[in-house]
């Protein structure tokens, strides 16, 4: 099964982060993503940027959707990376997570990607349903 | 929230390899590394769920193990200076795991042992999968479905295998070492391949069996960077996993390539096979079996349809892995490939060769194949005879009615 480890920080978190020596902090988590590969368990990973001039918020409350600039408003913790790991089970994630090398202000939200058990008997699926009917329209079934 | 015993074997799999490796490393004895790890875990399933579990669980089993190690000399009294000396250097249980060592080339060593050639191939794959992948017997015996006290046996007779032929604990010497690695792969890749067209059970593949191949797969890649077959192998089975959630119908059935949406392909899992093939390629020293699987693959993953399939290219790539490694399934594929590309005469032409040489006998390999490229050339009655005996000869049900209900079609 595969998760979604989604990096979180307070502001407080990021200051300090910006204090740091920024040397340690990528040697720690080269060394955290090198035994993620090694494991074999890693899929994919990415930090994301945090300058205000090249992220957004798309809000459809409204048609056409409103696009702001963000991502803040009234995020209070930031969403700053991710991991996609595959693994075989709950407890072998919260293994990998709890080993991330983050500090206080930092969180991890593990999310366990959907499959297609999670949409229960497949049959009676109208998303499978729809991509039949989809596939019968442009002659592939 | 987490369950004691999941969260040790949760551990184990993630560590595993590294304390087997480090014993092994410290006593020049795997069977006796492996027996004292798992006489660690047992300490662990006793203590981790009164004391918690430790900050670093890997470095608590490894110390558990070590003390073991050590209370066996003493009590046989043959406390020579060796292990005198790892007395000494002894961590503390909790304490962090020594930084630096060269853990990496201990695990190689490793998985050059579980693959080594005086074990049978069967024990091959339950060591590989115990060693390396750090599965419980239980958890082995379930993916290969089989009864729990047959993978034991199997574990069991393959420790004494290795403690009768004194395996040393060594990476092979270079001029083995190119039979050695082709096993290694060749291990990682028939439980993958168990795993993606299953021969046994009910189910037409077992996906949890082909993503511990994987993972298996990964890991060898990173333990031999230099070894462009590693990630080869890494690329082929990537390509061949994304197509898992395309390749069943709801009720369980199979839907081959050329029916399967294409859009339910794992466009994130074939990005990342690319990538390994491309890792692969980039070390310079041309493409081996796997590559040339790999590259086969990829021109499947990369089709927008079947119709629009590069089959030449298909057909030059299974020409030359035929002749680095010939092997009549290699064969068969390529006739499947030409009959695409040029038409099912020639294709059967070829399959018929196969058939009067008496390869794939026993296989509903062949039949099957034959069976699909005898109704494209209109000749019904021999392709229904085709798929019956095909379907005979398969031991996989869901396998069994597709092709029975080919055979009823025509």
């Amino acid at each position: 099964m595969k998760y979604m480890l989604i990096m979180r920080a307070t502001e407080a978190a990021r200051q300090d982060y910006d204090k740091a020596d920024i040397n340690e902090i990528i040697e720690k988590m080269g060394a955290y993503n090198e035994a993620l590969f090694k494991a074999g368990v890693m899929l994919a990973g990415d930090g994301l940027a945090d300058s205000m001039a090249d992220n957004f918020v798309v809000d459809f409350a409204a048609d056409p959707p409103i696009v702001t600039d963000g991502p803040y408003g009234e995020t209070h913790e930031l969403f700053s990376g991710f991991w996609m790991i595959e693994v075989a089970s709950k407890e072998e994630a919260i293994q990998w997570a709890s080993r991330c090398p983050l500090g206080p202000g930092s969180k991890l939200e593990v999310r366990r990607v959907t499959e297609m058990s999670d949409f229960g008997e497949a049959a009676d699926n109208p998303v499978l349903a729809q991509q039949e009917l989809w596939r019968a329209e442009s002659g592939q079934a | 929230m987490a369950d004691p015993r999941r969260t040790v074997e949760a551990v184990w799999r993630i560590e595993s390899a590294r304390i087997v490796a480090t014993l092994a490393r410290m006593t020049n004895d795997v069977v006796l590394a492996e027996d004292l790890a798992q006489e660690a875990v047992v300490d662990a399933l006793r203590q981790w769920p009164e004391s918690g579990i430790p900050q670093n669980p890997g470095a608590w089993l490894t110390a558990v193990a070590k003390r073991r190690a050590i209370d066996t000399w003493r009590r046989r009294e043959r406390l020579d200076a060796r292990y005198r000396a790892m007395a000494h250097n002894l961590p503390s249980a909790g304490a962090a795991a020594d930084a630096g060592e060269p853990i990496d080339d201990d695990v190689l060593r490793l998985v050059f042992i579980a693959c080594h050639p005086v074990l049978a191939r069967e024990a091959q794959v339950a060591l590989t999968l115990r060693l390396i992948g750090g599965l419980t017997t239980e958890e082995i015996a379930r993916l290969f479905l089989v009864p729990v006290a047959t993978i034991q046996q199997r574990i069991v007779r393959a420790k004494k295998t290795l403690a009768a032929a004194k395996v040393p604990f060594e990476a092979p010497d270079p001029t083995e070492w190119r039979a050695r690695l082709g096993s290694v792969l060749g291990v990682v890749y028939l439980i993958f391949t168990e795993g993606y067209a299953a021969t046994a059970g009910d189910h037409w593949m077992r996906t949890d069996l082909a993503n511990e191949a994987l993972r298996l797969a990964r890991v060898l890649a990173g333990l031999m960077p230099r070894e462009p077959e590693a990630h080869a192998l890494v690329a082929l089975m990537e390509l061949q996993a994304s197509r898992f959630g395309a390749r069943l119908r709801a009720d369980g059935t199979p839907i081959l390539l050329a029916d399967q949406d294409r859009g339910r392909w794992d466009h994130a899992q074939i990005g990342r096979g690319q990538a390994a093939l491309a890792r692969a390629d980039a070390l310079g020293r041309g493409r081996g079996n796997y590559a040339l699987q790999a590259a086969i693959a990829e021109c499947h993953a990369t089709a927008p349809s079947v119709a629009d399939t590069d089959w030449a290219r298909i057909v030059l790539l299974y020409e030359a892995l035929g002749r680095i490694a010939p092997n009549p399934v290699v064969e068969l594929n390529k006739a499947v490939a030409v009959a695409m590309a040029t038409g099912p005469a020639s294709a059967l032409r070829i399959v018929d060769e196969l058939a009067d040489a008496g390869a794939l006998r026993g296989s509903a390999l062949l039949p099957s194949v034959r069976g699909e490229l005898l109704a494209r050339l209109g000749r019904g009655q021999e392709a229904r005879a085709e798929f019956v005996t095909a379907a005979a000869l398969t031991a996989n049900t869901r396998e069994r009615a597709v092709l029975l209900a080919k055979a009823a079609a025509l």
